[in-house]
């Protein structure tokens, strides 16, 4: 294909993919509204008020930038993962495994289709958030990036996930046993500093410590950890994921016979 | 001319030890009509499916148009259109989407797959049915969906892979004629069939595949030849007496105006009917008793491989 006609390609599976999360809209963009109003209310209003400090700032401003990566994250990995995996079952998948829209560009139209939910998610959770707490984004460019990479990531990681599910149980055994733990853990409601060293050493090998405090510090100005250091993790975390996610496309594993 | 398809000592292991394919070769020319006809099991959806993409081959070669699929198969798919045995669109979108989508995969703009969506749901009977849902759709249509689907990029090759299964009849004739139609225009179609009636029909070539293995592979018409025997049901203008011999066939009294005789491969009908007049009787019509192909079939591969042609 010529770049215009991988253009075209591209161009049509990010609008499908856009098509349908607006279609079930009541499943995708209303659930993330509803639990982080709820996440604001419990932690930011009523318990953090007894919470107090935490790095230098209210608990409220504190906890905003971990839920809204937390939805970030959570969108982006359940649109691509529940997209590709229906593909699969349906078997309409083979439309574009036929077709000769090269593999990288079927990645990026599916990525690039969990981005679009994962930043739309991101301005309706922040739009949210403004009822609860006064935000100031510190570092603009940094945070718009790190939002990207991190929205990026999760898409490829969903995308691996239905690369390999057989059943729809295998597509939420990763959010509940493997997401949700390391997002708690990620320090999205607490300060690194509160852990031991043991376990702040463990910390350091769960990406979404990075993504969280890499966020954290784009908008409030402070991490728990060097932001440098975050960002090239974030980005290696990325290039082992692309190629990890070429690599199925190209060998046709579990989707080719 | 370069061929349309050519497959050259085509194998598939697959992962459990199924050998489906044993090592087969194919030629196809541009502009045929050609059938992939054996019973079920035989292998056809696997040669179907490595021409697709959706099955890696272990062993052998494909050219499309002279394009070697493994030196470049997107090249090679640009010139393919194809519908699969199973349905393989998503149910919940609408008809009109899933070819303008299927455009877009080929890479053309927006314009032109609504403008190739629109002729051929038209042409396919679908027009009014664009906005429904395809899980809508009965199976007739969704199968006509499907061709439609396929030739949204005006492809040279179009492979069908048991496009009548389980579609009714009067549907079946309404798609041979549309196939013929296409094909009369200038597109190659490969279509893999356990109907008999439905390659003898339809197609000029065929190969006729068994247990992984190309057992035929001739002209309609020299396969037809090859037949030993063939049986003529005569209809009697005159009534027929008691009984009757005529020199050099076998033949049957079935009723007073029925006649049934056996033709050898080196007589004639001619000298049939010169015996028939020296008698004083008169012919008004004949047909075929028996479809020449499943005899051949039986001939070939033994008795009863194939499927009765209208199960559906
Ligand atoms: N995915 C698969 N794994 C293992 N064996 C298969 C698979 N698909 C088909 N087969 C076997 O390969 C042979 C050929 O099957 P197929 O090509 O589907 O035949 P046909 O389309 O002529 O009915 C059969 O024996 C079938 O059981
Ligand atoms: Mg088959």
């Amino acid at each position: 294909m010529n770049p215009n006609e991988k253009w075209v390609a591209f161009y049509t599976i990010l609008i499908k993919e856009i098509r349908r999360y607006l279609r079930i809209w009541p499943q995708t963009l209303l659930p993330p509204a509803i639990t982080m109003t709820l996440y604001f209310v419990i932690f930011g209003t009523l318990i953090g008020s007894r919470i107090g400090e935490m790095g230098g700032f209210t608990y409220m401003q504190f906890v905003v930038p971990g839920l809204i990566m937390m939805s970030v994250v959570t969108n982006s990995y359940s649109n691509v993962v529940s997209s590709f995996f229906g593909a699969k079952f349906n078997n309409s998948v083979e439309e574009l495994l036929v077709s000769p829209v090269p593999n990288v560009i079927i990645l990026a139209g599916y990525v690039m289709g969990g981005v679009s939910r994962g930043l739309l998610v991101a301005i309706i959770v922040t739009c949210l958030s403004l009822f609860f707490a006064d935000l100031e984004v510190k570092h603009f460019g940094l945070t718009v990036a790190i939002v990207l990479m991190t929205s990026v990531l999760f898409c490829m990681f969903g995308f691996i996930n239905a690369v390999f599910a057989n059943n729809f149980d295998d597509i939420s055994i990763v959010p509940t046993f493997i997401l949700t733990p390391l997002i708690y853990l990620g320090g999205v409601f607490y300060s690194l500093d509160l852990l031991s060293d043991f376990w702040a050493g463990v910390s350091a090998l769960n990406p979404l410590v990075y993504v969280v405090n890499g966020f954290r510090y784009g908008v409030l100005g402070v991490s728990d950890v060097d932001v440098g250091f975050a960002f090239a993790m974030l980005a290696l975390f990325n290039v082992v994921a692309f190629s990890f996610c070429m690599y199925l496309l190209n060998t046709g594993k579990r989707l080719r016979q | 001319m370069t061929a349309a398809l050519t497959i050259s000592n085509l194998q598939k292991r697959y992962p459990n030890g199924v050998e489906a394919l044993k090592g087969i070769s194919l030629e196809v020319a541009e502009g045929d009509f050609f059938a992939l006809l054996g019973p079920n099991g035989a292998g056809k959806s696997t040669t179907i499916g490595i021409l697709f993409s959706l099955i890696n081959k272990s062993g052998g070669s494909v050219q499309i148009f002279g394009v070697d699929i493994d030196e470049n198969f997107p090249l090679a798919k640009k010139s393919i259109g194809i519908v699969p045995q199973e349905f393989n669109f998503n149910v919940f979108e609408r008809v009109i989407d899933i070819l303008v989508t299927q455009g877009g995969y080929y890479g053309l703009p927006a314009a032109l797959s609504q403008q190739r969506a629109e002729k051929y749901l038209q042409k396919l009977g679908l027009w009014e049915k664009r906005f429904d849902r395809a899980r809508e759709l009965s199976g007739g249509m969704k199968r006509r969906l499907m061709i439609a689907r396929a030739l949204v990029h005006e492809p040279r090759l179009l492979i069908l892979d048991e496009p009548t299964a389980g579609v009714d009849i009067e549907m079946r004739r309404s798609m041979w004629d549309f196939l013929r139609e296409i094909n009369v225009d200038g597109t190659t179609i490969i279509l893999t069939t356990h109907y008999l009636e439905e390659a003898e029909m339809l197609c000029r070539n065929i190969a006729i595949i068994d247990h992984g293995l190309i057992v035929k592979n001739s002209s309609m018409r020299d396969l037809l030849q090859q037949l030993h025997t063939e049986v003529f049901m005569l209809d009697m203008a005159t009534s027929l007496p008691p009984s009757i011999a005529l020199t050099g066939y076998s033949c049957r009294r079935v009723d007073d105006h029925t006649l049934e005789v056996d033709v050898d491969k080196g007589q004639t009908v001619n000298q049939l009917f010169s015996l028939l007049s020296e008698q004083g009787l008169e012919v008004s019509s004949m047909r075929n008793k028996a479809n020449r192909l499943e005899e051949m079939f039986v001939s070939l591969l033994g008795p009863a491989p194939l499927e009765a042609v209208d199960e559906s």
